[in-house]
């Protein structure tokens, strides 16, 4: 089973390198914008599968939810000064 | 466990470094460095520190990135491209030699997890044993900073407190 989950772990960082390809090359923000976010769905993702290798799910749960809740603020805080730089 | 997943996390952990410096605009620097601070966040998780895995993933890959980009876009002007000049001859000789000596004392730490090391000998048994009777906090690492470190982190917090109200104070300044 810990071969599975390996296997999972492995599949998602070869995922999260195709989006860091994006995060570096993107042509506008806006790529790299959306690439940031595809890296941060893995992230928890991957967060959690960590946990669940451990055993110790609760505790990745917590740092994978605030992962979430705090990488959603980044990204509307990202969003909210693109569209002010676009303005001024 | 034949296999070390922590190989391919140290892999991206230095190919987004690198990428940081090396790129040639300071926006996607930013969204690079917050990358990079999330799959340190992960090394963290995946040695079994989720506690500054959490810390790392919060302050260095949410906080970290909003407030650079804040800073460059109440700041910067509108070009945000780099023009560095190369590096000096004697940054590109004497870094990798201090990182062969910083290499060189990390072959003399004790092995990761070894029982024997002298933090895992003298203080964790203390409070390992102690905890529990001493402050009734089930959570060994919380009866440490709340009770035993209950002063710094009281002035932790305070200082913390303090950088809050300066960055509210410096955001909303527009709005008076």
């Amino acid at each position: 089973m810990t071969f599975f989950f390996l296997f999972v772990l492995i599949i998602l960082v070869i995922l999260i390198l195709a989006y860091l390809y994006r995060v570096v090359q993107g042509p506008t923000v806006f790529d790299q914008v959306l690439g940031l976010n595809g890296i941060s769905t893995k992230a928890i993702i991957l967060l959690v599968v960590i946990g669940t290798v451990y055993g110790r799910v609760d505790m990745f749960v917590d740092i994978s939810t605030g992962y979430a809740l705090l990488n959603l603020v980044g990204a509307l805080a990202i969003a909210k000064f693109l569209e002010q730089r676009g303005r001024a | 466990m034949t296999f070390s997943f922590e190989i391919p996390l140290l892999i991206l952990l230095i190919l987004t470094a690198g990428g940081a410096i090396l790129v040639k605009d300071l926006v996607p620097a930013v969204f690079i460095l917050g990358s990079y601070s999330f799959f340190l966040a992960l090394v963290w998780a995946w040695i079994g520190a989720p506690d500054v895995a959490f810390v790392e993933a919060v302050v260095g890959a949410g906080l970290a990135t909003v407030f650079f980009l804040l800073t460059l876009f109440e700041t910067a002007p509108k070009d945000t491209r780099l023009h560095r000049p190369p590096p000096p001859w004697a940054a590109l000789l004497g870094l990798p030699l201090l990182g062969f000596l910083l290499l060189y004392a990390a072959s003399d730490l004790p092995k990761f997890g070894d029982p024997a090391s002298p933090a895992s000998v003298h203080i964790s048994p203390v409070y390992l044993e102690n905890s529990m009777h001493d402050t009734l906090t089930p959570n060994v690492v919380t009866s440490v900073l709340m009770d035993y470190r209950a002063f710094d982190t009281l002035i932790e917090t305070v200082v913390i407190f303090t950088a809050g109200i300066a960055c509210v104070l410096l955001l909303r300044r527009n709005q008076a």
